[in-house]
């Protein structure tokens, strides 16, 4: 066992006094793929936009690779440097170019020369399948390329982690599979990831871990097998059944 | 069977009705221009009430008559859809084409065939018309105010020269473009002030000091508009980024800022910066009139801007934050890269209406001694030799403003098709 690359200790949130997280408590080690799930409103979406402080936590720690998320903004930039995101909005950047929304970043934060990064960035496009798309504005492009131009985009920042955050829910039917096929290719290749998704399917298929949420907590935690095959919690099983 | 309805003629022939219609339409728009140009009524047999009214009768009737649903005929189906869409919008229509008409042959004659242009005196102009002659003995004052006749060659030039060095960003290198907006927001701001000031001013190079108060005219206009507008909007981004701060003492300095300044009347500022201000100074120090208007119109129209432009910081998606912030940006990584573009794009219309009133405000200098060109207007109407011709002088400066304003305008509607494309 090593050391986790996430560790959550008795993590708490509000929203005004609406408390979203409630007694969280959890650790991911590196290479784990972890899928969240639950009903919407259950505060997945916020238990992963905390892991790189776009939501700030009032109580508890959360440490990712060592570093403690405080109010130091360095600390933050830099984590946040290792940390991808996928959104549900796709949020490329409307008025630059697919290869320039991936180069930005590397360029500007990771001071990486431009010729080396649109290399990294036409590589990453490659492995999306999209990289004669590179030219275009995100704004001509599909629901699925689009969001398949936002993993290549995290990927130029060349992360540790991988958070997804309901990635296929804006998509088309047709266009989630070739989202779903991208994802299970770096799965393949070893990331760390941390995916909120209703797409029991890649679950099975990638996941080491699933975690079910409700109400702000960690309802239940198992391995992927256990989890679909011999669910504990009640609330765990009328989930599955309304959405197998 | 269907009903017939007295306004909404239904025939199976569009072209009939529309021959009809036209007809009549025509009959009364000939009536209303003969009578303006020539000043005879051909319906004059008629009892005089009715030959009064019955243009407009003939000319409504005829447009209820090419009234319809859908001709075929693309110039009538466009008139019926925009001026002709019921008998109101139709009676207003021939009304304002009416009063077009009457309104023409006096116009005209005013300022063109009963106008005098020739000669230096107010004696040349004879004609019950416009005194062109005025515009033109003034013309050079309008232009360069009280500036001495011999040295207009150095305001000439230094234009020209400003002019040249705003187009030197077109011709920037692919690796230099990340420079432009270094150029443009302090670099070219003050070679321009340099080149204004030792052309202009003069008193070095062998050139005659020529004292702020003598500028004036157009060429003054231009450059208080020209250091206000280049001055007045990265400092409107800065307070627009200011408001939104999440640092309490940035946030309410720049609400501070901004609420006094919108508070304020612009004739009061201008007051202040040329009344009030100088007591404040050392006994020593000296800044030029003309400097502190600049200054004071700059921080009041940044204001303004920065209320502009926090619209457009406000109209982003949450994600596009969300999404720079992920990638490791830092606070101004992210404006600069990712959402001031955006912003700055949404709100260009916005900022052109400031800009505009900008333009237009800077008459008000002539409170604090400035002249600019309305403002030599007013001095050269109160010339006693040219008494009686303020109408011409202000018709003169509407044209020369209307211009410029129409063509910033215009400029902003290139800007906002050029970038529109990639979203």
């Amino acid at each position: 066992m090593s050391d986790p690359i996430i560790k959550i200790e008795n993590m708490n949130k509000w929203f005004g006094d609406f408390q979203v997280l409630k007694n969280i408590d959890l650790s991911v080690e590196k290479n784990k793929k972890i899928v969240v799930c639950g009903p919407s409103g259950s505060g997945k979406s916020t238990l992963i936009r905390c892991i790189n402080r776009l939501e700030e936590h009032q109580e508890g720690t959360i440490t990712v690779d060592g570093t403690e998320l405080s109010e130091n903004t360095k600390n933050i930039e830099a984590i946040r440097a290792e940390v991808g995101m996928v959104f549900q909005q796709f949020n490329l950047f409307p008025h630059l170019s697919i290869l320039d929304n991936c180069t930005l970043a590397p360029i500007w934060v990771k001071k990486m020369p431009k010729a080396k990064a649109e290399e990294l960035a036409l590589d990453h496009l490659n492995r999306v399948q999209i990289s004669d798309q590179a030219q275009k504005f995100p704004g001509q492009l599909s629901g699925g390329q689009q969001q398949r131009a936002a993993i290549a985009r995290a990927l130029c920042m060349e992360p540790k982690i991988m958070l997804f955050d309901e990635p296929t829910s804006a998509l088309d039917p047709e266009m989630i599979k070739e989202v779903l096929d991208a994802m299970v290719n770096l799965a393949k290749a070893g990331m760390t990831m941390i995916v909120v998704t209703h797409e029991m399917g890649f679950a099975k298929e990638v996941a080491d871990e699933v975690i079910f949420m409700d109400e702000g907590m960690i309802v239940e935690k198992a391995e992927t097998k256990e989890f679909f095959a011999n669910p504990k919690n009640d609330r765990t099983k009328l989930f599955l059944s309304q959405i197998l | 069977m269907r009903s017939i309805s007295f306004n909404q003629i239904q025939s199976k022939n569009p072209l009939t009705n529309m021959y009809l219609g036209s007809f009549l339409l025509a009959i009364s728009i000939f009536d209303v221009l003969i009578y303006a140009f020539f000043n005879t009524n051909i319906l004059s047999f008629l009892p005089s009430k009715l030959s009064t009214f019955l243009p407009l009768v003939l000319g409504f009737i005829g447009l209820g008559i090419i009234r319809m649903e859908y001709s075929g005929i693309a110039i009538l189906d466009k008139l019926n859809k925009n001026i002709n869409t019921n008998n109101f919008n139709a009676l207003l229509t021939l009304l304002i084409i009416f009063a077009l008409i009457k309104a023409t042959p006096p116009s005209l004659s005013w300022m063109i065939f009963d106008a005098n242009i020739s000669g230096d005196t107010k004696e040349a102009c004879t004609g019950t018309g416009a005194c062109w002659t005025y515009i033109k003995v003034w013309f050079k004052r309008f232009m360069y105010g009280m500036y001495p006749n011999d040295l207009h060659w150095r305001i000439n030039s230094a234009f020209i020269l400003v002019i040249a060095l705003g187009f030197v960003g077109y011709f920037f290198k692919e690796n230099m473009k990340k420079y432009l907006a270094l150029y443009y927001v302090i670099i070219y701001p003050i070679i321009a002030f340099l080149i204004i000031y030792y052309l202009i001013s003069g008193g070095s190079f062998g050139l005659v000091w020529v004292e702020t108060g003598a500028w004036g005219g157009l060429s003054l206009t231009f450059i208080v508009s020209f250091f206000c507008l280049i001055f007045c909007f990265p400092l409107g981004m800065i307070l627009a980024l200011g408001r939104r701060s999440n640092l309490p003492a940035v946030r309410y300095i720049s609400v501070g800022y901004i609420e006094f300044w919108r508070g304020v009347p612009l004739i009061t500022v201008l007051f202040m910066s040329s009344v009030m201000f100088p007591m404040f100074l050392p006994e020593d120090f000296f800044m030029d009139k003309l400097v502190r208007v600049i200054i004071a119109i700059t921080l009041f129209e940044a204001a303004y801007c920065a209320e502009v432009i926090r619209g457009g910081l406000q109209a982003l998606p949450r994600g596009q934050y969300d999404a720079a912030k992920s990638l490791g940006m830092g606070y101004w990584k992210m404006h600069i890269f990712v959402i001031l573009p955006q912003a700055l794009k949404l709100v260009i219309p916005g900022i052109a209406n400031t800009f505009l009133a900008l333009v237009k405000d800077t008459p008000l200098i002539f409170v604090v001694g400035l002249a600019e060109i309305a403002g030599m207007l007013a001095l050269a109407k109160t010339n006693p030799k040219w008494l009686g011709f303020a109408m011409e002088g202000y018709i003169f400066a509407a044209i020369i403003f209307w211009i410029i304003c129409y063509a910033m305008s215009k400029y902003s509607y290139n800007l906002e098709n050029k970038y529109k494309t990639e979203r």
